[in-house]
């Protein structure tokens, strides 16, 4: 082969290999992600068997523990809707009532059940540097 | 005081914009007046950037709450540690650490070229000038560390109790040296552009700045890993967090441009590459900064609102338009001097590392922004977990530990394949030796990918130690020096490239930890009373008795209450050890809780106990149910709210002492994770090798001083009359 033909045919290998790549980025990214929604988005239009990321306030008076289930109402950061979540796993250090949460799961008749160890919280209020969205026991 | 730091900003801002404007003036002109004058503005600004942290840090140790940023940040009993470190926890305090950081690398890269690289240094003068002026022009406009209070309270909130860990300390500026040491690269670059020399002197000026930019970024990043792992109680060290993957994507396309330099110092090729490489690592920087203090990715993980978003994506756009404006106009100029001769040579293995490289950071991005992405396509909002990242990066990480074995022993410009073969007889015959060992005494079977991890790690530890065992013992052929001095020698003369073998062995070593403890880990999240016992990974742990104390945190964070276990743990061999797992709570400042209640319903810290082992890590954290003394709290706020400090410690402290006497079921998370100590032993190894490449070597030192003596000869030559 003349080096000119093989330069072009390494080229178009080389472009080959970076379209896969970039097929299999958008591929799986938008297959296996998870939507962002509110309480009242769950709700009223979540469908079975599907993921969500569900991020919202965790109610006054709401929480409650079960053996290694921890069960708590989240609502609308307006306050309009809430639904019931279960969640076993970790609890961040800064989850309190009254903070805002983000945690995933899907809906199971009528409540959000949460996935293993899916509960971040935000940083309350403060400015504080890096990672303040804390997992952790 | 305020006044003053405030003024030395103001000064700041004035004396870099005068610095880019002497500069460029004085390189257009010729006039060499005004180049001198422009370098020399920015001393002046690293020495103005100087006074300015002395005021604030003054202001910090002396509890000068009338600050606001100390006010926000600290308190009188914050350790006096943590208020040296506080000004880096905040906003404005980190934007000038990076002006101060970034002033003192300017000035150390334009003394050291003072008197070399005459076109190029004016150009990247003013470049560096405009990068601080920006962040003074923050600083100035929106974000002024000196801000002051009109009525100062008596005490500060105190630093984030989350944060007060000695790596998170020394973390926020080991990234911001790597990520303002990559400025320097990027300016060197912008000034050969501008200039139109685009040979290999500004890689030669500054590859020895982007390799300490790159070890401090490297070196932080692991700093950010231990401290994820120690304090923050859910004991991983990487989550993919937006914040995380900021700061390895200008690390990634780092590494890549380390490599591929080699290529253009060498052969003369891969020009437009270098240059695009190091703006993308530039501007992966800024945005990494930008990420961290914007809240754009605010869904996930809010970290407070910021004023500052808008203006860092318009710098941030300003400098990518310049650059690919920039970069195109110098096409012609950035041709090739070489073709690639063949695909088993030493080029064309940098440039398939580089894929690789830059593949993952395209991996990491796509993953952070994917948010905003799928909001842009789809119109909803939507994320991807570790899983996906895992996913993607964890074939991409095999194809650079293999290309890390190969690479190093193929030859520049092409290599027969019988040569490749014999340089590979003793590194596949260790792989396959790892193989089957790992087979056989562990279950590294179960888990292929580990296995393949493990390996490719040993064919790269071989060819290290092939590569060091030949070149020491051509060395005593010829010299006859003993094994010792002849590796040392050996090392000395070629730092750059052995400091590079052992940077590869970390990295290997590194990855090895990661393998390990991501393919093996045992996780047990368990609620126990005092007296239970239960097993995980080998080790039977039994929680024997509550600790509750006061005013006696291990971590010297300050915290006044500490809850916490004895646990003691036997092995398989029957060794028995204690762990001592707490929580530390910290008291909150809203008055809504009652003056006792405020003392527990504050923040709270897991403080980890970690049995540390090189096989692998015993990890505990407890998690103590405090509502059993929600009634006795609620009744000391009604009896003692209004009693004297001395009375309210005395309840405090019976309080803790009920919960030690009765304590409630617990919750306890306990890790056995196999290797994951060689993570931090991996990366000490890495940070060993980059100090060992970055050292200058004799050799270079004599160059430095021939060239300077031709240089004063030149001079005098030209004063001769002709």
């Amino acid at each position: 082969m003349d080096p000119s033909r093989k330069r072009r045919l390494r080229l178009v290998v080389a472009l080959g290999a970076a379209l896969i790549l970039a097929g299999a980025l958008v591929y799986t990214s938008f297959s296996g992600s998870t939507e962002a929604s509110t309480p009242s988005e769950v709700v009223a239009s979540a469908e079975p068997g599907r993921s969500y990321e569900l991020t919202g306030k965790v109610a006054r008076q709401s929480v409650a523990r079960e053996h290694d289930r921890l069960r708590f109402v989240i609502r609308d950061r307006d306050g309009t809707g809430s639904v019931p979540v279960s969640y076993e796993g970790v609890v961040p250090d800064p989850f309190r009532e009254g903070r805002e949460v983000i945690v995933s799961g899907e809906m199971k008749n009528g409540t959000f059940v949460a996935e293993r160890d899916s509960l971040v919280t935000k940083c309350p209020s403060k400015f504080t540097k890096e990672q303040t969205a804390s997992r952790g026991t | 005081m305020a006044g003053i730091g405030s003024a030395c900003l103001f000064a700041g801002l004035l004396t870099a914009v005068y610095a880019a404007g002497a500069s460029v003036y004085g390189a257009r002109a010729g006039n060499g007046a005004f180049v001198i004058s422009g370098r020399r503005a920015i001393y002046c600004l690293a020495a103005l950037m100087l006074g300015a942290t002395a005021v604030l840090q003054s202001a910090f140790l002396r509890s000068d709450f009338s600050y606001a940023l100390v006010a926000e940040g600290s308190s009188t009993d914050t350790p006096t540690f943590y208020k040296v470190t506080a000004m880096w926890a905040t906003q404005d305090g980190s934007l000038l650490l990076w002006a101060l950081l970034l002033s003192l690398f300017s000035s150390a890269v334009l003394f050291l070229t003072r008197r070399s690289l005459r076109g190029i240094a004016p150009y990247a003068t003013a470049v560096l000038a405009v990068v601080a002026g920006f962040f003074l022009l923050l600083m100035v406009g929106w974000e002024n560390p000196f801000g002051t209070l009109a009525n100062p309270p008596a005490e500060g909130s105190g630093l984030n109790p989350l944060l007060r860990h000695p790596a998170m300390m020394i973390h926020p500026p080991m990234l911001y040296t790597g990520y303002v040491g990559f400025s320097i690269p990027f300016a060197f670059a912008v000034g050969a552009l501008i200039t139109r020399n685009t040979g290999a002197d500004w890689i030669r000026a500054t590859r020895r700045f982007a390799l300490v930019a790159w070890t401090f970024l490297g070196t932080g990043i692991m700093l950010g890993a231990l401290w994820s792992y120690t304090e923050l109680g859910w004991g991983g060290y990487w989550a993919w967090d937006p914040v995380e993957n900021a700061s390895l994507m200008p690390w990634l396309v780092g590494t890549a441009f380390l490599h591929s330099i080699m290529v253009q110092e060498k052969r003369g090729m891969l020009k437009i590459w270098n240059v695009c490489l190091i703006i993308a690592t530039f501007v992966l920087a800024l945005l990494g900064t930008f990420l961290v203090r914007s809240g754009i990715l605010d869904s996930i993980h809010a970290f407070g609102a910021s004023t500052i978003g808008v203006q860092f994506l318009v710098f941030i756009a300003l400098v990518v338009i310049g650059s690919t404006v920039l970069v195109i106009s110098r096409l012609p100029h950035l041709r090739s001097e070489a073709r690639l001769d063949s695909l088993l040579s030493r080029e064309a293995f940098f440039l398939l590392n580089n894929l690789v490289l830059v593949g993952l950071c395209l991996v990491v991005f796509w993953g952070t922004f994917f948010p905003l992405i799928s909001e842009a396509v789809t119109g909803t909002e939507a994320s991807v977990g570790p899983p996906w990242f895992n996913r993607l990066t964890t074939p991409l990480a095999l194809v650079l530990v293999l290309l890390m074995a190969i690479g190093p022993v193929v030859s520049w410009r092409r290599m027969s394949p019988a040569g490749l073969v014999r340089a590979f007889k003793w590194p596949v015959l260790g792989a396959l030796l790892t193989l089957l060992v790992a087979l056989a005494l562990t279950p590294a079977g179960e888990r292929p990918l580990a296995l393949l991890m493990a390996c490719f790690a040993a064919l790269v530890l071989v060819v290290v130690g092939q590569e060091f065992w030949r070149g020491a013992s051509a060395r005593r052929t010829i010299s006859g020096d003993p094994w010792p001095r002849a590796l040392s020698r050996l090392v000395a003369r070629n730092r750059r490239r052995y400091g590079g073998y052992i940077a590869h062995a970390g990295i290997v070593v590194l990855f090895l930890g990661v393998a390990g403890s991501s393919a093996f880990l045992q996780q047990r999240d368990l609620r126990l009373s005092p007296g239970d016992t239960f097993s995980s990974g080998g080790y039977h742990i039994t929680y024997e008795k509550a600790t509750a104390t006061l005013g006696e945190d291990r971590a010297g964070s300050g915290a006044p209450i500490t809850f916490g276990a004895v646990l003691r743990a036997r092995d398989e061999n029957g060794k028995t050890f204690t762990l001592r797992p707490s929580r530390n709570f910290y008291p909150t400042q809203d008055a809504s809780k009652g003056a006792i209640g405020r003392f527990f319903e504050g923040e709270a810290t897991s403080e980890v106990d970690v049995r540390w082992g090189l096989r692998r890590d015993l990890w505990t954290a407890i998690r103590p149910d405090i509502s059993a003394l929600a009634d006795p709290i609620r009744e000391a706020n009604a009896k003692f709210g209004n009693s004297s400090g001395d009375v309210q410690a005395l309840v405090i402290a019976a309080l803790a002492e009920r919960y030690r006497r009765n304590p409630p079921p617990a919750t306890f998370r306990a890790i056995v994770s196999p290797l994951v100590s060689w993570i931090w032993i991996g990366g000490g190894i890495v940070l060993l090798g980059a100090l060992i490449a970055a050292w200058p070597s004799p050799e270079a030192r004599l160059r430095r001083v021939r060239s300077l003596y031709s240089a004063r000869l030149g001079r005098d030559l030209r004063a001769e009359p002709s």
